[in-house]
């Protein structure tokens, strides 16, 4: 028998689990999945509840209702990998074998990292939204606080779904107009980033909408400290920014484990060849997801479009085959940018968000780089297509290579 | 792309003044740089642009997290270095690329 090892079943080990049950014949390979969690959370959905759209319901289910069967599946968390031995090291002590490991540990949140930040205002005024109890716990501090300073900051780069933050901000402005104190909350946006975004000319329209928004952004700004006394967030050059509340993106960081394995960077990401999907340090493990380190967005569409690479690559080399698939760090986010609309972005390693429309076949064009209500729609259906069609790993009418079609090429 | 004179030598940069070509670097072009940015360097500077040039050319991304472990600066200090952006400065100082942050 050989044996197919997954670490992590969160979105992106789960549509493996699914594409290889299908593929490899039950008689020859056993397929594992390791995960410490039974919860499978529809992370995107984090982001409607401080406000109040969706609930805790609304984005949990059991992560044994998306892995197939035929797949063996151990709830453990995982000690290291063991990568010159092909093997893997779980908690209680039991060991795997593997002819091929995947790595599918995504990134978690580490507030810890940022001194100050889980002191005494944490949880109280200080929230996050980026785990199920931080925007529970921020939905409840909503519904009766009565405004003042509010910032959004972004910790450390990368983090996972780069367009959530302006997402964020966007919502509270629909929020506290709605409550009718907008005018009593001062709503602003910090970043390590030098702007909104990273790529240009997507900076340059969210600037603009966001500015239409009178939600203010603080640029270059990378966080030191947070002063609970003086209640501000201090830079490294001794920049202040005053704040009522705080929604923050901690520090974002792979998996301890991967530390443990000797497999990760400074912040346990997994080098990893941006094209192929193959670790660096051994050819037999391939990293999916948050958990790698290639130059793209962190986000669930883009395990999506890799998984497809990914798949044709494991079945390259199960079969003797070169790896001939390559990756081209094709990323597809909607933006929610409130009173029900929403822009779209798609680009890759190469391009850059452009403006234009995407043609999806049977249920677009959605406007790209525009706010539009299709796009909004969009979002929506996206939780789901998330639940019922891209966990199972199934086809989406979508490649995963980025296409130009629609696409206007522009300058600046 | 075009070329530029600096320190008597022809050299190629970009748009933002960030050389093309790591390899036509050397520290009398440093020096000019950091003149234009408003900075005279140390030997702490040059400790710190060795260590961009170097992780730089063993292909690893940079990062501002990254200098501030590299046990040369933390980051604070690198801040103090090169106000205003640490890694952009640094970088066009040192002669590679613009970092390029990438979500
Ligand atoms: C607020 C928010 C909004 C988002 N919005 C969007 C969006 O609109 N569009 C989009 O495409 N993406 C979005 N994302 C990103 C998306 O959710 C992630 O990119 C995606 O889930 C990554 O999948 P993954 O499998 O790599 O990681 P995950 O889904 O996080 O799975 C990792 C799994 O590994 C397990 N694990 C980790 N360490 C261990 C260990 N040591 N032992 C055992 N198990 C372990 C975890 O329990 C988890 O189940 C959003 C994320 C957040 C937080």
């Amino acid at each position: 028998m050989r044996k197919l090892v997954i670490l992590g079943g969160g979105t992106a080990g789960t549509m493996m689990a699914n594409k290889l049950r299908k593929a490899l014949s039950r008689d020859e390979w056993e397929i594992t999945v390791v995960d410490k969690h039974r919860t499978h959370y529809y992370q995107p959905g984090f982001l409607f509840i401080p406000f109040g759209i969706y609930n805790r319901s609304d984005v949990e289910k059991s992560k044994s209702d998306f892995f197939p069967s035929g797949v063996k599946v151990i709830y453990s968390d995982i000690d290291k990998i063991e990568g010159e031995e092909n093997r893997v090291l779980l908690d209680g002590g039991q060991v795997l074998h593997y002819d091929f490991l995947i790595v599918a540990t995504g990134t978690q949140t580490r507030p810890e990292e940022t001194p100050g930040l889980t002191d005494k205002l944490w949880k109280k005024e200080i929230f996050d939204f980026y785990t199920i109890e931080g925007a529970v716990d921020l939905q409840k501090f909503f519904k009766t606080w009565e405004g003042g300073k509010l910032v959004m900051a972004i910790s450390e780069l990368p983090y996972k779904c780069p367009v959530a933050p302006i997402e964020f901000v966007c919502l509270a402005d629909e929020f506290f107009t709605r409550k009718g104190i907008r005018d009593k909350v001062e709503i602003s946006l910090v970043t390590p980033l030098p702007g909104a975004f990273t790529k240009p000319i997507a900076t340059a329209m969210l600037s603009e909408l966001l500015k239409s928004k009178n939600i203010n952004v603080i640029p270059d700004f990378y966080i030191e400290r947070v002063d609970n006394d003086k209640k501000v967030l201090v830079s490294y050059d001794q920049r202040e920014v005053e704040f009522d509340a705080l929604t923050i993106v901690p520090v974002n960081m792979g998996a301890d484990m991967v530390e443990r394995s000797g497999l990760g960077d400074d912040l346990n990401f997994i080098p990893t060849n941006k094209f192929t999907l193959q670790s660096e340090k051994f050819e037999n493990i391939f990293v999916l997801g948050d958990a790698s380190n290639i130059p793209t967005s962190k986000a669930g569409s883009v395990a999506h479009f890799a998984s497809e690479i990914l798949f044709e690559n494991l079945m390259n080399t199960i079969e003797g085959r070169p790896l001939t698939a390559k990756f081209d760090g094709h990323a597809n986010c909607y933006i929610e940018t409130g009173f029900g609309k929403g822009a779209l972005i798609d680009f890759n390693y190469e391009t850059e968000p452009l403006p234009g429309t995407f043609p999806l076949p049977g249920i677009g064009p959605f406007g790209l780089l525009k706010n539009t209500k299709m796009n909004h729609y969009g979002k929506i259906m996206f939780r789901w297509i998330y639940w019922h069609i891209l966990l199972k790993g199934k086809e989406l009418p979508v490649e995963a290579d980025m296409t130009m079609a629609g696409k206007k090429r522009v300058s600046l | 792309m075009a070329n530029k004179e600096i320190a008597g030598k022809t050299v190629d940069v970009n748009a933002d003044g960030y050389l093309n070509n790591p390899s036509q670097w050397d520290k009398d072009v440093a020096i000019e740089i950091a003149k234009e940015e408003g900075i005279e360097l140390s030997n702490k500077h040059y400790e710190v642009i060795e260590f961009l040039r170097k992780t730089h050319e063993s292909g690893e991304t940079l990062t501002i997290r990254k200098v501030g472990k590299s046990g040369i600066t933390d980051i604070k200090g690198f801040y103090e270095l090169f106000p205003g952006g640490p890694l952009k400065i640094s970088s066009k100082i040192a002669g590679i690329p613009k970092p390029s942050s990438c979500v």
